[in-house]
């Protein structure tokens, strides 16, 4: 599992960080999300991975993080989906304005050479 | 302010420390529901609330300050969980000092942008106010997560802020500055994981006492995280090579708004000096002052590329671009020799440079509209190049100023442009750091420090080393760049342009600019009382005991007396 994990968030980091040095503002913004999917996950990944542990305090068990899982990376998480989900609306308004503007989905507003 | 500090030190004192926050979120949310028509009322509105969000400022810091030991702090726990299971808000001298500074350019640049600016887009007002609510929270708060919120928050109205006025070229600088802040972003979440994987804890105290317990085996994580969120952080301080986006950013943008990303850059510098002096203070065994060399690598770097770049720009919005440049490397490389000293010296030239910075963007927006209403504008100055050798700057018969001298002497100067010229004058002082001024104060404050690390006449062998003599070398030969660079500017605009009418100069654009010169000159004046209070931020920074334990230490209120209805309750 270890290793699935880490290679999952190696490949998006990978993609995403390719994208996001592309000229073209939708590579860009494809690249941002790749980015964000990696990052969550890896957020979510330094809780520890665990299978078969209790997410929520169950009357009974001994209350240490040997039976339950780690909250606090999942409520990171959840704030950071929230937040990168509201920033990525906000850069495709901007990159739309910008391509309405300029005529071009060029990230500087030009084609290369002009 | 007497009323405020009475309040202030009554039992409820520690609700006064989320007030900063508080009063930009709702005032902001108040002017949402307002009709975009009613602008007055909602300019009048926002200067009201940054008005009592400055006195609020200087009431926390003189309270801190009255309170006298080295590590004075108010403390409050917005959810009274016990740290470090709860957030904390903690305001220290540092904080409250970024407070005053934020409050006071936001007031000049408000009410320059209630002149005619805020007609320029919609939603000009709240978006400021909620810039306000990001800035101080993320000066106030102790918990790293909370502190990616806030810089969240404000990086979603700067968005906002940039864009005010659209156009393709604010346009274009927006789209890089997202996209680069976003980057920044995810950089921030990955060191705050990783972080968070190696100690266990989010809260910055508890931080500081986890980390000299890390063992060998995972510390070379703790640093890769340090380093991996000192990247974000150093992206926003606009350090060198990550600073790209800053001049056309900056230049780009309306000039309220301008002047008011002026302190965004310094909350980079703020995050780190905070961070780096706690996380990895002396105490912190194998990892004390990590990454200090660093830092002043970064910012020697910084410095050189920002000086060249004054000398370089033919704009004068890129100037102002360059001198923020300038003032973060002159910043982070003095934070990074760690002296106690050197520290205060660079906190005095902060205050500096961020008011002279500030006045600068709008003064420059003042002189482009007179160039603009009237007057010859040379080829050169269209296109950002210098003008060597070009053939307009050729001789021609009507550029020939002996003819004219005679008629020139005794003409009188109209006040407005009197007033442009010698808020010019102000600014070239404080930037460069000549004296009278407080520019030179500061970097006066900063080679003293570098000189003599032990204090004057204590530090006989101490001698500053390779990089303290090329931080020397560099502060002396930027402010001279830089000297030259303003130079040239106001020979060309306010020497070179007798052909000129008078400037149309409103006094709500010039108050604020003439407002941030005067503080920078009350700085001057008082500058034996602010270097004390700047010397003890320094030394509590220093030694970070007092702040862990303040916060590790602040007990939770105990819940009121319960009726029998809510006992009934389960």
């Amino acid at each position: 599992m270890e290793l699935l994990l880490s290679l999952a968030i190696g490949v998006l980091t990978g993609s995403g960080v390719w994208l996001l040095l592309r000229p073209r503002s939708f590579q860009v913004i494809m690249g941002l999300s790749l980015l964000s999917y990696a990052v969550n996950l890896f957020m979510f990944s330094m809780g520890r991975l665990s299978i078969d542990r209790e997410p929520v305090l169950v009357p009974g068990v001994p209350l240490n993080l040997l039976h339950y899982d780690d909250p606090i990376p999942q409520a990171l998480v959840l704030t950071a989906i929230v937040i990168g989900f509201a920033m990525t609306a906000l850069f495709l308004v901007v990159m739309m304005a910008s391509r309405g503007l300029s005529g071009t989905d060029h990230v500087d507003g030009t084609e290369g050479g002009q | 302010m007497n009323a405020l500090l009475a309040m202030l030190s009554s039992p409820l004192s520690a609700h006064w420390v989320i007030v900063p926050i508080l009063l930009p979120l709702f005032t902001g949310a108040v002017m949402l529901l307002m009709r975009e028509e009613r602008r007055r009322l909602k300019a009048a509105l926002n200067i009201g609330s940054t008005l009592l969000g400055l006195l609020l400022a200087i009431a926390l810091l003189r309270w801190v300050d009255d309170q006298g030991t080295v590590g004075s702090i108010g403390i409050y726990l917005p959810g009274n969980w016990q740290a470090p299971y709860g957030i904390v808000l903690a305001v220290d001298r540092l904080s409250a000092m970024m407070l005053v500074l934020a409050s006071t350019v936001a007031l000049g640049s408000v009410v320059f942008a209630a002149a005619r600016w805020h007609r320029a887009g919609v939603h000009y007002h709240p978006l400021f106010q909620f810039q306000l609510m990001g800035l101080s929270g993320a000066f106030l708060t102790a918990d790293l997560f909370n502190l990616f919120v806030f810089f969240e928050i404000l990086l979603a109205a700067s968005y906002g802020l940039l864009l005010h006025g659209s156009g393709r070229l604010r346009v274009k600088a927006g789209l890089h500055y997202i996209a680069i802040n976003l980057g920044a972003s995810s950089l921030f979440l990955i060191g705050v994981s990783m972080l968070y994987g190696v100690t266990g804890t989010l809260n910055m105290a508890d931080l500081a006492q986890k980390i000299p317990l890390v063992t060998d085996a995972d510390r070379g994580l703790l640093h890769a995280s340090a380093a991996i969120l000192a990247v974000a952080f150093l992206a926003k301080a606009a350090v060198w090579p990550l600073n790209f986006w800053l001049v056309p950013a900056y230049s780009a943008a309306t000039a309220p708004v301008g002047a008011l990303f002026a302190i965004m850059s310094k909350v980079g510098i703020y995050t780190i000096l905070r961070l780096w002096t706690l996380l990895f203070s002396a105490d912190a065994g194998a990892s004390a002052a990590f990454g200090g060399q660093w830092l002043v690598a970064g910012g020697l770097a910084t410095l050189a590329f920002g000086a060249i770049g004054m000398l370089g720009s033919q704009k004068l919005g890129h100037l102002a671009g360059f001198a923020v440049i300038v003032s973060s490397g002159t910043l982070l490389a003095s934070i990074g020799f760690g002296q106690t000293g050197l520290t205060a010296g660079a906190l005095y030239y902060l205050l500096s440079s961020t008011l002279a910075a500030s006045a600068l963007f709008m003064l420059v927006d003042l002189v482009e509209r007179w160039r603009n209403a009237g007057a010859s504008i040379a080829p050169h100055e269209l296109s950002d190049n210098a003008p060597f050798l070009s053939p307009s700057l050729e001789f021609e018969a009507g550029m020939n100023l002996d003819d004219e001298e005679e008629v020139l002497i005794g003409k009188a100067i109209p006040a407005a442009t009197a007033f442009l010229g010698l808020g010019f004058l102000g600014c070239t002082l404080l930037l460069t750091g000549l004296p009278p001024l407080s520019g030179f104060v500061g970097k006066f404050a900063i080679l003293t420090a570098l000189l003599n690390p032990l204090g004057l006449g204590m530090s006989a062998h101490n001698t500053p080393g390779i990089a303290g003599w090329t931080l020397l070398a560099l502060l002396i030969t930027s402010g001279l760049l830089g000297l030259i660079a303003m130079s040239r500017a106001g020979i060309r605009h306010f020497w070179a342009a007798h052909d000129r009418g008078v400037p149309q100069l409103r006094l709500a654009e010039g108050l604020p600019v003439a407002g941030l010169l005067l503080a920078c000159a009350l700085l001057t004046v008082q500058a034996g009382n602010v270097m004390r209070y700047l010397q003890a931020t320094a030394d509590a920074l220093h030694t970070p005991d007092a702040y862990v334990e303040a916060i590790m230490g602040a007990k939770p209120r105990s819940a009121p007396a319960k009726t029998n209805d809510q006992k009934a309750m389960p």
